[in-house]
């Protein structure tokens, strides 16, 4: 699957490691069963139980968060129950975020990941590193600097003013663009480094061979390339997605926060005043819940490729 | 488990680590106290002191929610915020006697409603929000609220409003004229109205960079916090606070004894130490808010004394403390602060 | 000189990376050059000086930055060793170990840290650390960081391992060397690529977390996010700069020696 879930879209598959299975898979497992699976299976239990108010729980189920996600009772509460869209607003909101960001890392991503594995051997590691090490200055920082480098007076305006390009400064402070700016410079490397990897493997011969029978560049790069390192492709695809998804930095310094996103609005309800967490954590539920179904639906599709 | 036992082993190294020199542990908002006052505490009393820092009163709620009540000794909790850790018996009372400089904190900071008797805090310093504006973007008149929630041509779509439910929502009330924590339905719906209405003028929702937007020009007017605005000015910035007619907010930050705390006398020989003029002086000259005790003048920099950030006009109205509303009504607001940023 | 029909090849992918390049690094130039700007100040320009440079090494907090700096870099070190190895096990216990009942629930387990919002993590870990009587420190961010870095690693090792015929390893078993053998001469030397991007991932993921950390840490330790977090929302100060500045000069100088080690190594075979 996605980067060796369900079975590995790879071309043969092999069992040389399959008596020592349980002992391979037992460390993630452990670890991420008991210090992830519990701390989440708390939040699961929490999104049940009764808001206490100012943030934290009264030990009452309840099912007031999930219904506060799917039920408009007006400002006060007391109007006839009707079909809420504030919430699904902002879930399908993030998603179209996500998704442009994704397929903005992509195109660009795949592209560099490819010139890099094709480099001579001593020289691609060299070119990865050069990718990762921005990222030794804290996300934040980078951040605010882009912001100052794309502000109505910042240096990109006037660069561009100064070789007549525009004529007048572009607003791109405070809106989507911005966004996927940011979105883009932070999660780069989540689509680079697993394409690499997988192209780097890849046997050039097919290529090649795909190039005796005339067929051009471009349609062996779409015919014969791109299906063989797809594991890679899918892997970043996750890599980029997830996170996008419940980004907040990003819209809030470069967007100006005037909407939520589903990351701000789940930390709206554990760290705002508002302090909901039953509801922070039903958001929560809701949100990776979807991702789940998706990752399933994903590892399935990807078993039955194999057979 | 390996890494159980490996993290385990972490911590035994952590925790040995520590001498036996007496420790004072404090949760701080971030940049707030300078580090040569805590160097001169240490100096004066031989205690090591760590400092922790969070960076909204609703973060440390958060935290000591969470599990984080027990590790640390005093915190530093704005004035709502320590009625409401009162209300969730996160503070230890000070008995009476126990601190030696309680004398020296101001008449009209002794006794406050946020903690009646000042049984469990001291106050640290205390500040207005209200908002500047970019002279050079508009010179009328800003003595007034219309500036953010109804304003002129010239700086609609410039505006920065604070990112925190309290303070935007409790300014609009003022616009309004409405009481904080207001139960009339009329009231509540004119308030929804009016921030719905005023959001397309808004161009951000920005508290961290409440300074910076100002700064770089990227708004025109924005609401700040006093000391913070007058960094933006002294960075160069034509821009001017404003005491506005219809009120303004303002707050005090205290320093409370924790419950639990691990080092009890510590934390009250720290509040002690606070409560020096000097200190408290060092403080409001790092902070540039107001100090609330006696006796600091002759300690603070010369250009606070007059700087139009710290001292209203002799006209200008008394500002207004935020309340703490019940759940029922607290509720309703948080319902027009989501709508808000849907 | 590209012959027409390199299939390695393709006008434009050189552009594409370049623009990659000036993307990422358009912000550090920012950070660099404000660095050495004289007044306190990210937007007004006064003067070139080093004054930010004696701040960081002298200043009063420059104890405080030395310890986050060092803590930051062995968690990370640490964090993304340990994810490192955890995933290239699960890699060949998903890829390599043939098809069995719950792989799909197993990658959904594997994919759990990358799927949790960050703030909910925090939430929860630091609600469990509390309720298990684990004490904040060195340690839990550590242990917390080890966690969530696990799917950053395991993700570009699987994909490398899917690409590598599977011919391989079972051709070296059926010349009757151990399963470890197998791995450590075949396969290993084939995976490194995504060993390495798997590392690489997770060691700046973890290099680069706040929230989580925040949560997790105990009182007294801090990470560099964390020291420098509240200074730089809001605004940077120019000594923040500085610092950053710093950490970029040391990542270039390990990049170069290991560039130049690499070569060395390489000429040498």
């Amino acid at each position: 699957m996605a980067g060796g879930g369900a079975g590995g879209g790879g071309r043969t598959q092999s069992a040389a490691f399959a008596p020592v299975r349980l002992w391979l898979l037992l460390p993630s497992w452990a670890v991420i069963a008991i210090f992830m699976g519990l701390p989440l299976l708390i939040m699961l239990v929490y999104s049940f139980l009764t808001k206490e108010f100012r943030g934290g729980v009264i030990w009452e189920f309840s099912l007031a968060a999930y219904d506060r996600f799917v039920f408009d009772r007006g400002l006060f509460g007391d109007d006839p129950p009707v079909l809420n869209t504030t919430y699904l607003t902002i879930f399908a909101r993030s998603l179209i975020q996500a998704l442009v960001a994704t397929a903005l890392c992509l195109l660009i991503g795949f592209p560099a990941a490819f010139y890099i594995a094709t480099r001579p051997p001593e020289q691609r590691t060299l070119w990865l590193l050069l990718i990762t090490v921005p990222y030794w200055v804290n996300l934040l920082i980078r951040t605010v600097s882009m912001k100052f480098l794309i502000r109505e007076n910042g240096p990109l305006n006037e660069f561009l003013m100064g070789i007549g390009l525009i004529s007048e400064p572009l607003p791109l402070v405070n809106t989507d663009i911005a966004v996927q700016l940011g979105l883009f410079y932070s999660y780069l490397p989540f689509m680079v480094l697993p394409i690499y990897a997988a192209v780097e493997r890849y046997d050039f011969s097919l290529s090649e061979a795909a190039a005796d029978l005339y067929a051009d560049r471009w349609t062996i790069l779409r015919e014969v390339t791109l299906p063989a390192v797809r594991p890679g492709v899918i892997a970043g695809c996750i890599l980029v997605f997830i996170p996008s998804l419940g980004a907040f930095l990003a819209p809030d310094l470069l967007g100006g926060a005037r909407t939520f996103m589903i990351g701000s609005l789940i930390e709206e309800q554990f760290k705002g005043a508002a302090g909901d967490w039953p509801f922070g954590a039903a958001a929560a539920t809701i949100l990776m819940t979807i991702v789940l179904i998706a990752l399933l639906l994903h590892a399935r599709a990807e078993a039955r490729r194999e057979v | 488990m390996n890494v159980l036992k490996l993290g385990a082993a972490a911590l035994i190294l952590s925790a040995g680590a520590a001498g036996a020199q007496e420790k004072l542990s404090v949760y701080h908002w971030f940049e707030y106290i300078p580090q040569e006052l805590v160097d001169k505490f240490t100096a004066e009393t031989g205690i090591e002191v760590t400092i922790d820092t969070y960076d909204s009163n609703e973060a440390l709620l958060a935290n000591l929610k969470a599990g984080k009540l027990g590790s640390y000794d005093v915190a530093v909790p704005g004035d709502y915020m320590v009625s409401i850790m009162l209300g969730e018996g996160m503070l230890d009372e000070i008995q009476p006697g126990e601190l030696k400089n309680i004398g020296n904190i101001e008449p009209q900071w002794a006794d406050v409603a946020f903690d009646p008797g000042r049984k469990h805090s001291i106050p640290y310093q205390w500040g207005s929000t209200s908002f500047m504006v970019n002279r050079d973007a508009f010179k009328g008149d800003i003595r007034t609220t219309d500036i953010i929630f109804n304003p002129p041509a010239e700086l609609s779509g410039k505006i920065n409003v604070l990112d925190t439910a309290g303070e935007t929502l409790t300014f609009a009330s003022l616009h309004l004229g409405i009481p904080q924590c207001a139960t009339d339905r009329a009231q509540l719906k004119a308030l929804d109205d009016l921030v719905q209405g005023a959001k397309a003028h808004w161009a951000s929702f920005n508290s961290d960079g409440a300074k910076d937007v100002l700064v770089s020009g990227d708004v025109a007017a924005g609401m700040i916090w006093n000391g913070f605005g007058q960094k933006a000015r002294l960075e160069g910035a034509n821009v001017e606070y404003a005491y506005p007619k219809e009120g303004y907010i303002v707050w005090m930050d205290n320093v409370v004894l924790l419950k639990d705390a691990p080092n009890r006398a510590a934390a009250i020989k720290f509040m002690d130490f606070l409560l020096e003029p000097e200190n408290a002086a060092a403080v409001t000259n790092f902070a540039r808010y107001t100090a609330g005790v006696k006796g600091v003048e002759p300690f603070l920099d010369e250009e606070l004394k007059t700087s139009p950030e710290q001292n209203p006009p002799a006209d200008a109205p008394a500002g207004t403390f935020v309340q703490v509303c019940d759940e029922a009504t607290q509720k309703v607001y948080d319902q027009i602060w989501t709508r808000l940023k849907q | 000189m590209a012959r027409r029909n390199d299939v390695r090849r393709y006008p434009g992918f050189l552009g594409i990376t370049l623009f990659c390049l000036v993307v990422l690094y358009a912000p550090l130039v920012v950070v660099a050059v404000y660095s050495f700007n004289a007044s306190p100040s990210i937007t007004l320009w006064g003067g070139f000086s080093f004054r930010w440079y004696e701040e960081v090494f002298f200043g009063l907090e420059a104890e405080k930055f030395k310890r986050a700096a060092w803590n930051s870099v062995t968690i990370a070190l640490m964090a993304g060793g340990a994810a490192t190895v955890i995933a290239t096990a699960a890699a060949l216990g998903m890829v390599r170990a043939g098809r069995f009942r719950g792989k799909g629930a197993s990658f959904a387990l594997l994919s759990l840290p990358i799927m949790a919002p960050e703030i909910v993590t925090a939430v929860a870990t630091l609600i469990f650390f509390s309720l298990i009587g684990l004490t904040l420190g060195y340690g839990s961010i550590l242990l917390a960081h080890i966690v969530f870095c696990i799917p950053f690693a395991y993700l570009p090792i699987a994909a490398r391992l899917e690409g590598i015929e599977g011919a391989f390893d079972e051709a070296a078993q059926d010349l009757y060397a151990t399963r470890w053998e197998a791995f450590r001469f075949i396969l290993l030397p084939l995976l490194a690529p995504g060993i390495v991007s798997g590392f690489l991932l997770a060691f700046i993921i973890s290099l680069d977390d706040f929230i989580i950390t925040n949560f997790v840490k105990g009182a007294g330790v801090e990470t560099l996010p964390t020291a420098i977090f509240g200074a730089v929302k809001q605004g940077i100060k120019p000594d923040i700069m500085a610092l950053s500045t710093l950490m970029l000069g040391i990542s270039i100088v390990l990049v170069t020696i290991s560039y130049f080690v690499g070569k060395a190594g390489s000429t040498r075979r």
